[in-house]
Order: structure tokens, then sequence, then C-alpha cells
């Protein structure tokens, strides 16, 4: 291709996002315009296609991005080429939809026309906006009894302040507006600038693991050309690969000789690790070098940390793998190993969030078969020590001893919910309860209110988010950002079971809530815990105090003390499943412990 | 060795007990006569099949086999005069399971023209209140006035006792108990309640109206209960069964040592061949079935076995023979349990003579923390 060609192609280019609030119906919007553009015909169409994994189907988000080469031609008569790039839809994984966001010059923002904006809604906007995206507001779910077109178009122009009168009203389950979507895109979404001959600049916004291709970087060109055979140099870490093969999806994958300005799709170098491969970094070549890294690239730092244990002690080395593997296609994943007295070899596992955490979990189980031990997740505590070290502490049993430590300092964030004003009583009770300082108090218009509260990240990653779903009836959403480390009075909470102390269910807890907390928690490890043939003394203490106890009693009974004729298999199965659930639990000293107990110190009802 | 046991189920009830998960039926409207023929023809063809010479009990449960009216129970009992007497000797034991008050003074003179010898009684409870709470719909006062009628013609009665029945208390067992002991009976079965799916009480249960014993006081009910009925008379010669001297049933024994046993009627169970069934249990399929009417078959495997006869060997108080156990599997219990018991002796629950494995007094109540140790640990070549 020359020059010129390069240059008359890009201007039919025009990349775009869907951004929406979890549930706005982003996923189904894509698959209608898959159809429509004849990218897939509904033959084929499995519905919400760009969630490939069977977790973002069932659990109705995405996770991994995915891009898309469209094909379209619009209503002046011309051919465009349409790079659909997705984006996951939840506050963990904000610094990826920042980026994929960065490879778009365009977005299209889905608000419901029920429930209008949300707070994730504003999140992503302002992510948008951040990234200098053209918005184009559609008004989704139209076709809902409840759907309030004009109300949401003119909450778009007041709280977001986007002209809203082209907003497109829509149904993406219907297949109402697509196709108005499609030709605003094409009008209003500019062609991208950069220069085919200048030296390549390629955004990485995403990567995945392959077998055969080793990781695969997904990749926008903002300036220069990358060919098969090209050298190419990883900006942040200066390593260089050779292309072996350029792709684009359509969404099934075709091999391309090169890609250019503009182009967004997949370059593959037989790179073998992940750390390679970081989304935010610029890929250039090495005989040609950029002078600049494209702006905005920063290491994903995991917020939330929790120890994974394999149950069968001898499926550690099979947990490595899996790690190893997820982290191929996860760079925010970070893990090294541990021990625990308690637990014995496992992992100290870093992720973006909770929900991060939790998927990284059920892979684990579903895909790799190794039941494992999670331990309570734990945010970064900054400790400083009376001799004037500072530790950075993801485990709390790895906190120093209390007479050694000056002060401790805890990550807070500022959240921002949004909730219909019914609710302002029972969030502002929920985030006092959890040591939050109120910030700010938001009518967006008569029925609806943003709250404003800078809380102790650590609240949030246990279930503040469940806690503000039931109490609003699931009408609040939520959103959050980091504001960094402020001082608090936390100690370290030990539970001892049998007398001994097991580090595994070791917590960090603020001063005030210690009694109680230990409280709880001593009460549900005694309902989780099975009875042995021995009393177990259960007790929370914060260094030598002990503030809490409960005791396990022993095992009086376990006997079938019944007539069960001459049916000798059911006594069987019977037998079988009672062995069978010891294989789930975990040996610790001489107590044998439940998977649940571990995740117990979490839970905070006196439930 | 011969086949030396049979079990015959009779599904019907007049009313169903609250508490009970065995196949059964309402009386009314069933095809009893028919089921009958059905029992006969599959009695025929089995011993056709798998044929024996000599059995030694034949047990008739239910279901509430008293609940056959007259002419249907004299046609029972010609069945089995037919098929099963022939092959039996003066040593049989020959039981029908009764209820307290489904039985009349004819039904007992057709018992006993027909070869009967024992009878067990669900009594349960001597508690009006607690029999009421658990579905049973005789009362205290019908118990002793039907086994008067029966003892005058059967010297070997057992009755059925339960405990962990819904607000049941200490003083209300000890009662219990005290009442068996002054009834003319050689045994004492003695059941704790089990919740299981599909009963009036899993129903009750899930609404939350179904106040159980805790575990503890169900220990102590259960302690109470071997404490009295062996100060009594009876010993404990299994985890729920108490009798006098030699009065032990025959029946159970089987069982327990692992033998093997067949199972006439709709959903019983049998054990031939090295081969656990099960019946068809719906009685319109049973009676309609050509050939034999199984349901399942489950060939056990030699390690099953071994297993088998430890669970079901250790429920008696004499416990798993090694001598038995050496010439049924061919191989040392050492060799293949070895492991298993190395483990469970410190726990004191499990002990080990020169002749024997056996439960102490602590591992009874909690048999199957013992018994789930020989599941899939058999080390075998």
């Amino acid at each position: 291709m020359t020059n010129e060609d390069r240059l008359k192609r890009q201007k039919s280019i025009r990349n775009f996002s869907i951004i929406a609030h979890i549930d706005h119906g982003k996923s189904t919007l894509a698959d209608r315009i898959l159809e429509k553009t004849g990218a897939l015909t509904s033959r084929e169409m499995k519905d919400q296609t760009l969630d490939a994994m069977d977790l973002e189907r069932e659990r109705g988000i995405t996770i991994k991005l995915n891009a898309v080469q469209l094909k379209y031609t619009a209503k002046d008569g011309e051919d465009y080429i349409l790079h659909l790039i997705d984006t996951p839809g939840h506050v963990d994984f904000t610094y990826e939809v920042s980026r994929s966001l960065a490879a778009c010059e365009g977005a299209v923002l889905v608000v419901d026309a029920a429930q209008g904006i949300e707070a994730q809604t504003l999140a992503n906007v302002y992510l948008a906006l951040d990234n200098d995206l053209e918005i184009l507001p559609i008004i989704n779910k139209i076709d809902l009894p409840s759907a309030d077109v004009e109300r949401v178009r003119q909450e778009i122009e007041d709280v977001i302040g986007l002209d809203a009168s082209e907003a497109v009203p829509t149904s993406a389950k219907a297949g109402i507006g697509i196709e108005e979507i499609l030709e605003q895109i094409v009008e209003k979404v500019p062609a991208p600038t950069g220069d085919p001959s200048a030296p390549l600049e390629a955004l990485i916004f995403d990567s995945y693991y392959d077998a055969y291709r080793g990781v695969v970087a997904s990749i926008r060109i903002v300036n220069g050309t990358v060919k098969v055979g090209d050298k190419i140099r990883m900006m942040s870490t200066g390593k260089d690969f050779e292309v072996l093969e350029l792709a684009v999806a359509t969404p099934k994958p075709l091999r391309q000789q090169e890609l250019t300005v503009g182009d967004v799709g997949t370059l593959s170098a037989s790179i073998k690790t992940v750390g390679d491969v970081r989304v935010g970094d610029t890929i250039t070549l090495a005989k040609q070098p950029a002078t600049e890294a494209l702006p905005g690239y920063r290491k994903m730092n995991p917020m939330v940390y929790c120890g994974l244990y394999p149950i069968d002690a001898a499926k550690y080395n099979d947990l490595r793998e899996a790690l190893e593997k997820l982290q191929l296609s996860d760079a925010a994943l970070e893990f090294e190993p541990e021990t625990s007295q308690a637990l014995g070899f496992g992992f100290r596992c870093g992720f973006l969030g909770m929900l991060h955490m939790e998927i990284i979990q059920e892979r684990i189980e579903r895909e790799f078969n190794i039941d494992m031990i999670t331990t309570a997740p734990s945010v970064i505590y900054h400790v400083t020590t009376t001799a004037g070290e500072v530790l950075h502490v993801d485990n709390p049993s790895k906190m120093p001893d209390q007479q050694k430590v000056e002060f401790i300092e805890e990550p807070f964030v500022k959240a921002a919910v949004m909730t219909p004003n019914d609710y302002v009583g029972a969030i502002m009770e929920l985030c006092q309860k959890k040591r939050g300082t109120f910030v700010d108090m938001q009518y967006i218009d008569t029925t609806r209110v943003k709250i404003t509260y800078e809380l102790p990240l650590s609240e949030i990653v246990y279930d503040f988010f469940d806690q503000l779903k039931s109490s609003t009836k699931g009408y609040a959403s939520l959103d959050y950002e980091l504001i960094g480390y402020q001082q608090s009075r936390l100690v370290k909470m030990d539970i001892l079971l049998n007398n001994e102390n097991v580090d595994a269910l070791s917590f960090i807890v603020h001063r005030d809530f210690a009694y109680e907390r230990g409280k709880v928690i001593v009460d549900k490890l005694k309902e989780l815990i099975p009875r042995m043939q021995f009393e177990v003394p259960i007790q929370a203490a914060v260094g030598t105090k002990i503030v809490a106890r409960s005791t396990i009693k022993a095992l009086r009974k376990n006997v079938l003390a019944k007539c069960y004729g001459g049916d000798i298999s059911r006594k069987r199965k019977l037998l079988e499943k009672q062995k069978e659930g010891k294989k789930r639990m975990k040996m610790v000293g001489s107590v044998e412990v439940p998977q649940e107990a571990f995740m117990s110190v979490l839970s905070m009802d006196e439930d | 060795m011969g086949i030396r046991a049979a079990y015959v189920h009779i599904p019907f009830c007049e009313h169903i007990c609250y508490y009970c998960d065995f196949n059964k039926v309402f009386l009314k409207n069933q095809p009893v006569d028919e089921y009958l023929d059905a029992l006969e023809r599959e009695i025929e063809m089995t011993l056709k099949q798998y044929p024996t010479d000599h059995l030694e009990t034949i047990f008739i449960g239910g279901g509430t086999p008293t609940a056959l009216n007259e002419p249907q129970m004299q046609r029972l009992m010609e069945i089995i005069q037919k098929h099963l007497l022939p092959l039996t000797g003066d040593d049989l034991e020959y039981t029908v399971e009764s209820n307290p008050d489904g039985v009349s003074e004819e039904k007992l003179d057709i018992m006993k023209a027909g070869g009967v010898n024992r009878v067990s009684f669900g009594v349960q409870s001597f508690d009006d209140g607690l029999l009421e709470r658990i579905g049973r719909t005789h009362r205290e006062a019908k118990v002793a006035q039907t086994l008067d009628a029966a003892a005058k013609r059967f010297d070997n009665i057992s009755v059925d006792l339960m405990f962990g029945l819904p607000n049941q208390t200490l003083d209300q067992v000890r009662y219990d108990v005290s009442r068996a002991l002054q009834l003319p009976i050689t045994h004492i079965s003695s059941y704790s309640l089990i919740l299981e799916p599909h009963t009036v009480f899993a129903i009750q249960e899930r609404k939350g109206k179904l106040p159980l014993p805790t575990q503890d006081l169900e220990a102590e009910m259960y302690q109470v209960m071997i404490d009295t009925i062996e100060a009594g008379g009876y010993a404990q010669y299994e985890i729920s069964n108490f009798a006098q001297t030699g009065k032990e049933s025959r029946h159970n024994r089987v069982y327990w040592e692992n033998d093997e046993y067949y199972g006439f009627g709709a959903g019983s169970h049998s054990y031939i061949n090295q081969t656990r069934r099960a019946n068809i249990a719906p009685i319109p399929h049973y009676i309609k079935a050509e050939g034999l009417p199984v349901r399942k078959e489950t060939p056990l495997t030699n390690v099953e076995r071994m297993e088998e006869e430890m669970f079901l060997g250790l429920r008696m108080k004499d416990g798993v023979s090694l001598e038995r156990f050496q010439t049924k599997y061919g191989v040392a219990f050492k060799d293949v349990f070895g492991e298993v018991m190395k483990r469970l002796l410190p726990n004191g629950l499990v002990e080990q003579t020169e002749t024997h494995i056996r439960l102490t007094p602590a591992g009874v109540p909690l048999a199957n923390e013992v018994f789930a140790e020989f599941i899939g640990e058999a080390q075998v070549q």
C-alpha cells in the first residue's frame, strides 16, 4: 500500500467505544451493531458475542476487551471502516477502560431511558472526556414501559453538560435506532489524524495469551505503520521482538500484512511473558523509534490482596501454573509465593478489586479444577514503625507488634453514590458505619441525589457494595477513586483456634470496632467449623488481650441409629458424602476448617 | 453359603407417619390383590434364577403389613407357605412388622397359623402427645392391650422406640423405656429420628416448624436409652438394638454380617451374587413388570465389599471378626486396613482385640466418624 492509499483509507476509519453503566444495555447494542454491519448474521449471533468467556456471560459483565472491525456503507454512499472497541463495565477495571478509550476518537454513551444517569455513567463519561473523545449520547431501552426519553435527555444536558438534542432514542433489544447511531458515528466521530510515514506509535490497550502465538497485543496505531517481519520495541521496557502476525477481528480473525494509522488489531511476536506487553505501553520500531511514548501509561497497581492456598498441598505447583497462565492475559494480576503456618504453601495475590479477585478465584476453580482456600482480602497498609521505618503491609499477619508501631495509614477513596432520594438516610447511615466522612450531596433532579463520602478502601472492599444494594433495593450505584493514605487507629486482630494462632485468619480492624468485630467473628466461626471429637475454643485477640471468645462443643453424636432395611447402598452414599466433605476442609493444627471460614472475617453483620 | 434371609415388603399404610421415607402408599383404592399376585410371581422367578437350599429368616416389613385385611393377610401367608417355608427348618426366625392399632386378634391368628414366630411392633413412644406429633395413629392405651393379645400367641416379640423427636425431653425418653420394659417382650430397637427429604417433617423443617432436640440432647437421649434398656436386662448387641439373651434378631444380623439376602416387593433391596439390587418402587410399575422387577443393579467390587464389611460389621457389639474377614476375602485385615487402623486407634473410638475389631463405648455414638474412615482407603494389590 502506498502512503497515499493509507492516508485515503485513514479518512474512512472511525474508532469508537460504547460506554454505559452496568446493565444499561451495552453488550446488546454491540450485538446489534455487529448484526447491522453484517459482521455476523443473526443466525451466527450468540447473544452478546463480545462477552466471550462463560463467566462474563453468566455475570452479565465484560471482563476482557475486544475490538472488532466492521464495514459500513453510509447513506452518503461511502464505505467506512468502523472499529468497535469494547470496554469492561466495572469500577475494578477503570484503567483498562481508560486505555481502550484512548484508542478511540469517539464514544457512544448509552443511558438507560428509565434509570437515567448512574454513578458509573458519569465516571465513564469523565474518562472519555479526559481522552478528548466525541461523545454521542443515546437513550436506550425506550421500549420499557417506564422509559422517559425526554427526562433522560434533559438529565444528560443538566448533569453531564452534553448536547443531547440529537441523542438517538434506541432499543438495542428491539433493534430500534441502530442505523441512526451508525450514521452519527460516521458523521460526528473524527477520522484518525496520525501520519503513516512517521515513526511507529502503537498503543497497547489489551493483551491476552494464545497457546500458539504467545502473548498477543491488542493495539491501536496512532502514528506510523507496522508490517509483518518488522523489529519492534516496547517503549517501557526497551525489549525488542519480531512481528510474526498482524490481524483484525471481523470478529473472525483476518490476517493483515500491515497495520497503519487508525487501525485497531492484534500483533503477535513470539512474546513469552505478559509482563512484556503492558497495557498502556507504546510499541515502536527498533530501527526508527519514536522519540516519546504515548501519554497515559502507568503500571496497574493492585488494590486488594489475599492469600490463595490449595486445599490439597500437592496442588501447589498446579496453582502456580494456573496463576502464571492467568497472568499471561491479565497484567493486573500479581502473585508471589507466601507461607502460612496454618495453610502451608500458597500465594499472596494482588487484584484490582473484589470483582477481579472473585473472577480469578472462580477461573482457577473452574478452568484448572483446583480447590482453594482464599483468605480474607486486605488492602496495603503503610506502617510507620517506632524506628521510623515505613513498611507496606499487604497481609495482616505480617503486621508488626503493636509496641513497634508508631502509626498506621490506610488507603482512602472518594466514593460517589447515586440514589433515589428515598434512600439518602440509609446510605448515610451505612457510610457512617463504614467510617465514612461526608463530603457533599447534590440533587441531580428532583428525585435523585449524588452523595459523596470519603471512606477507607478496606471498608469498600469488604461488603460495602452488597450492603449498599440491599439497603437501597438495588437502586443505588457506586463509583470510587483512590485519594491517598490517611492515618487511622487500626489494630491487628488475631484469631486463635484451639489456643493456636491461625495466621490466615488475622485481620486489621479499627480500634473502636475491635470488640464488636471480634464477637461477630468468633460466633460466625463457631457456626462454620464443624464439631470435632474434642472441644475447640475460639478466641479473638488484640495483642495478648482476648477480646472475644466462643467454644465449638465436642461432637456428641454422629451415628445412623436408623432402620435402613436392606438399603446398604444408601448408607454407603451417606458415608461417602461425609468423607467428601472432609476433603474440602483444611486441617489447621488439629481442627478441620471449611473454606468459607477464611472469608468469614469479612462479614460484619450480626446475622 | 447359600442365601439365608428373605425380606418381603408390603408397601401399604392406613396412615403415613411424618418421618417415614420408605416406599409406601395410602392403602385406600390400592390394587392390593394384584400386588400380592405380582409378589408371588417375583418370589417364584427369583428362586428359580437364584436358588437357595436353606432359609433361616423371613421378615415381612413395610409400609404396614398389618394394613392388609384378613383375607389378604391369609393370602400373603399362603404365598410364603408355598414358596419360602419349604426352604426353612426348625431354626426359622419369621417376623412380621405390626402396628399396635392395626392388628386384630384374627390377624394374629392368621399369622400364627401361617408359621410366623416373631412380631415386631412399631410402638415408637408411650406419650400420646409425641405419637400425635409424629403422625402415629395408635395411642398409649392400645399398646398394652395389643401386646397382651400378641403375647398369648407369640413368645418372641420386639418393639421399636424412637428418640430425637420434636420437643421430646429426657424424661419422656426415660418414661418410654420404663413402659417398654414392662411389656411381655424379648427385644427392643431404639431408633433416632433422621430427617429425610420428601417427608412431612422435611416440610415442617423448611418452614421452621420442627423443633428437633440439639445434638447434645440427642446424644444424652441415646445414652439414657442404652443405660436404661441395658439395666432392664437387655444387652445392646448393635447400635440400635437390644435383646434378652438368645433373642437377637437373626434377620438384621444377616445385613450387618454383610451376607446376602433376598428382597421381595416394590422398592425392596436385595443382595445376591455380590450385586446389590433395588426393585421398582411405584406399585403399578412393579405389578406390570415383565421378568424380575429390578430397577437398579450395582455389582460390588472386592474393595467395596470389604468396606461394607467394616461399616456394617462395626455396628455390632462384637464387631468384625478378623478370621471371618480373612476367609471371606482371602486377605488379612491388617494388610487392607492396617493404615486406617493406625490413624483411628489413637482416637479411642475403635479397638482391636485378638479376634475382632469393634467400636469402644465412646465410639458407638460417633460410629459414622469411624465408618467413613474405611471408605476409599483399602490397600489392595
